[in-house]
């Protein structure tokens, strides 16, 4: 447990950063170097290297160094997690709102009735 | 990528849940009955406790004790049976405007969110919003389904989904 949220810190922590998400977006169409990437997000390729082993730590992304290049691919995690945690909340909260809808739907009933009952 | 959200598919109105900013989760659902029954569901100890722990939760509630007005206070503990130690939820009610907005606290930890509840009409339905605010992103990345609302059974459940898929 402990460990899934501290992989989940980093993960948000990952995608906390407007570049990095366009980086995600970006690999999901195509791999691309980090060179390549630099260019498309117009910054220096050290820059772009530091938001790419973010990426791999949060095991958001995958690189392989061929030669001089190194290529980047989306990671196997992905955001699975992240929806899962979403997924969590939201099971919890339909629950919990399922209840209140049928609640308030026998209080509108009384209401109902306690008004017909007013009229005679 | 903007924030992740997802609603239920079920015939009912649909809960929305959704991230938002660092530290924030925003829950929403529309429910087709005037805005003031809606309320007294929120504010009425006995009706609140009636849907306020799904059944499917498992979980029974030991007490109950919620003073609705602001500046009141609130206990709730609750048991499960896969825990030895009940559970006790409390905080205080920062603002109770009727028909319109609930603001409390979560203080039974330093983790906790300020909880914001507002009804809105809508056409002579209620559109609600509960907004969850923690006091750093780490709290609420970490805030499982809620501080107040740690549900063991959803532990089990995530402890089981994680185990399949290593």
């Amino acid at each position: 447990m402990v460990q899934y949220q501290a992989r989940l810190d980093q993960t948000f922590a990952a995608l906390s950063d407007v570049t990095r998400r366009g980086v995600l977006e970006q690999l999901g169409n195509a791999d691309a170097s980090v060179t390549d990437l630099a260019q498309r997000f117009r910054m220096t390729l050290t820059g772009m290297k530091k938001h790419v082993s973010i990426l791999e730590a949060a095991g958001l992304v995958t690189t392989e160094k061929v030669g001089r290049v190194r290529t980047c691919k989306l990671g196997e995690r992905r955001l699975e997690e992240e929806a899962a945690w979403i997924e969590q909340h939201r099971q919890l909260w339909s629950a919990r709102f399922d209840a209140l809808d049928e609640l308030v739907e026998q209080l509108k009933r009384e209401e109902k009735t306690h008004v017909q009952r007013k009229r005679k | 990528m903007s924030n992740a959200s997802v609603s239920s598919s079920a015939s009912r109105n649909a809960t929305s849940v959704e991230r938002k900013g660092d530290r924030e989760l925003v829950v929403t659902r529309t429910f087709d009955a005037p805005v003031h029954l809606v309320f007294k569901a929120w504010s009425t100890p006995d009706l609140f406790k009636s849907w306020w722990v799904p059944k499917s939760a498992g979980m029974s509630i030991v007490s109950c004790d919620m003073d609705i007005r602001t500046g009141g206070t609130y206990r709730l503990v609750f048991r499960h049976p896969s825990f030895d130690q009940p559970m006790a939820f409390f905080g205080t009610y920062q603002d109770v405007t009727p028909n319109q907005r609930m603001v409390w606290t979560n203080e039974e930890s330093d983790q906790g969110a300020l909880t914001t509840v507002t009804f809105e009409e809508r056409a002579g339905k209620t559109f609600v919003t509960l907004h969850e605010l923690y006091p750093s992103e780490a709290a609420r990345d970490e805030a499982i389904v809620g501080s107040a609302e740690g549900l063991p059974e959803q532990f089990a459940q995530l402890d089981g989904l994680l185990e399949s898929q290593s």
